[in-house]
């Protein structure tokens, strides 16, 4: 957070039918709907998010992901970054308060993956859903689904990595807490945090710019995750792979799509980072058990199949 | 309920598929794996096939997949089409698939 990105505060995921996808988000991962706009959009925000939403929804005729947004500490530091930005040669275009309702204005820039990312200071703070702010109970009821706990982060797949890196870090104040290197020591995935997390957004080497590969949100426990598996079966939701367990990360996930077929992933547990970390590597030759730690060899539709 | 045959001209395969089932789900419970199967949403375009005679329905599925002028065409996503009668299909050849998977290898 050296430079004042916070954390990942909202992704923009195109789908191609509202209904379905509402109860998607809502049914099924568990999240709360907040609000519609007139274009249309539906959003959402899982129970323990303090701001008034982390996933919106757009309908429109071809599936992926719009953006995904960082909230930066104040306003101060969102002029700084926008500077910075403009300073190392990055386009930026201005998005006025209230294009998203109840969000103040958001700075945003297409990294050289061909991914759109935005920094803003303010949303509409209103506090975690169904407990107060005073003597909270443990959590609430009437949860549904998953009940997923946060928006916790995407994963990308496009070209240049290393110049995405450059922003991300250089920029943005991000550090690489995991890669994976090929036998010529081409960094080819790169896991970013601004946080103690593990990570905050990543990225695959794919020669196609600006594919989708997952959004991704927390769970508490591995018997979470097994449930979820479960409600998985129950609603015959599309899975793509899981319960297993990651090496990079060592998060212990479980992935699915949702029904335009972008892929989410419900997770727990995984490593953590400090500033002082030195990055984790996998190395190309071992990508099987960096991706799947059990199985220790990759489904071709988790590495191929995007939005 | 009307069950209608799908015969996929490519591999030889052959299975029936229900009214109202579509053709990359009934191909799936039969465990057969004639058409690669992705997000079996509409939306990544593994499932992609050429129908060569017959008549379905079609679900929404992604316009980059899908364009309105392909789907005319026969050429819709297996995931999202709904037999109306006996289909006779095949395979599209797969989008270029990612770097990634010639390290796919594991001792």
């Amino acid at each position: 957070m050296k430079k004042g990105v916070m954390r990942p505060g909202h992704v923009q995921i195109r789908v191609l039918d509202m209904d379905e996808a509402v109860k998607h988000y809502t049914d099924l991962l568990g999240m709360i709907e907040t609000d519609r706009d007139d274009q249309g959009r539906v959003y959402l925000k899982a129970w323990t998010e303090v701001d008034k939403f982390s996933v919106v929804l757009v309908e429109v005729d071809e599936p992926g992901c719009d953006f995904m947004g960082f909230k930066v500490v104040d306003e101060a530091a969102l002029n700084q970054l926008e500077k910075d930005l403009v300073d190392y040669g990055v386009g930026v275009e201005q998005i006025p308060a209230e294009e998203l309702k109840d969000c103040g204005r958001r700075v945003r820039f297409t990294v050289p993956s061909g991914h759109a990312f935005e920094l803003y200071a303010d949303k509409k703070y209103t506090g975690k859903w169904g407990v107060s702010s005073v003597n909270p109970e443990a959590w609430p009821r009437g949860l549904q689904g998953m009940k997923a706990v946060r928006f916790d982060h995407c994963l990308f797949y496009g070209p240049e990595l290393a110049a995405v890196y450059d922003i991300f870090v250089n920029v943005l104040g991000f550090h690489l807490a995991e890669q994976v290197l090929d036998p010529e020591g081409t960094r080819v995935a790169q896991f970013l945090t601004v946080s103690m997390k593990e990570h905050d957004v990543a990225f695959i080497h794919h020669e196609e710019k600006g594919k989708f590969h997952h959004a991704s949100f927390y769970l508490d426990t591995w018997e979470a995750v097994l449930r979820a598996a479960d409600l998985i079966s129950m609603t015959d939701t599309s899975i793509d792979i899981g319960p297993t367990r990651h090496g990079l990360t060592h998060g212990q996930t479980i992935y699915f799509f949702d029904p335009s077929g972008n892929r989410n992933e419900v997770f727990c547990g995984g490593d953590y980072f400090y500033p002082d970390h030195k990055p984790v590597t996998w190395k190309t030759e071992e990508l099987g058990k960096a991706i799947f730690y059990h199985d220790r060899a990759l489904n071709e539709r988790f590495m191929t199949v995007l939005t | 309920m009307a069950v209608f045959q799908v015969v996929n001209r490519t591999t030889g395969d052959h299975f029936t598929c229900q009214e109202g089932q579509s053709v990359l789900k009934a191909m799936e419970q039969r465990d057969l794996k004639c058409v690669p199967v992705g997000c079996r949403g509409g939306g990544c375009g593994f499932c992609k096939i050429q129908v060569l005679e017959g008549h379905f329905e079609c679900g929404k599925m992604s316009k980059r997949h899908a364009p309105p002028e392909a789907v005319e065409k026969g050429e819709v996503l297996a995931c999202r089409i709904y037999p109306l009668t006996d289909l006779i299909i095949e395979c599209v050849p797969l989008p270029e698939a990612a770097p990634a998977k010639q390290t796919t290898k594991n001792r």
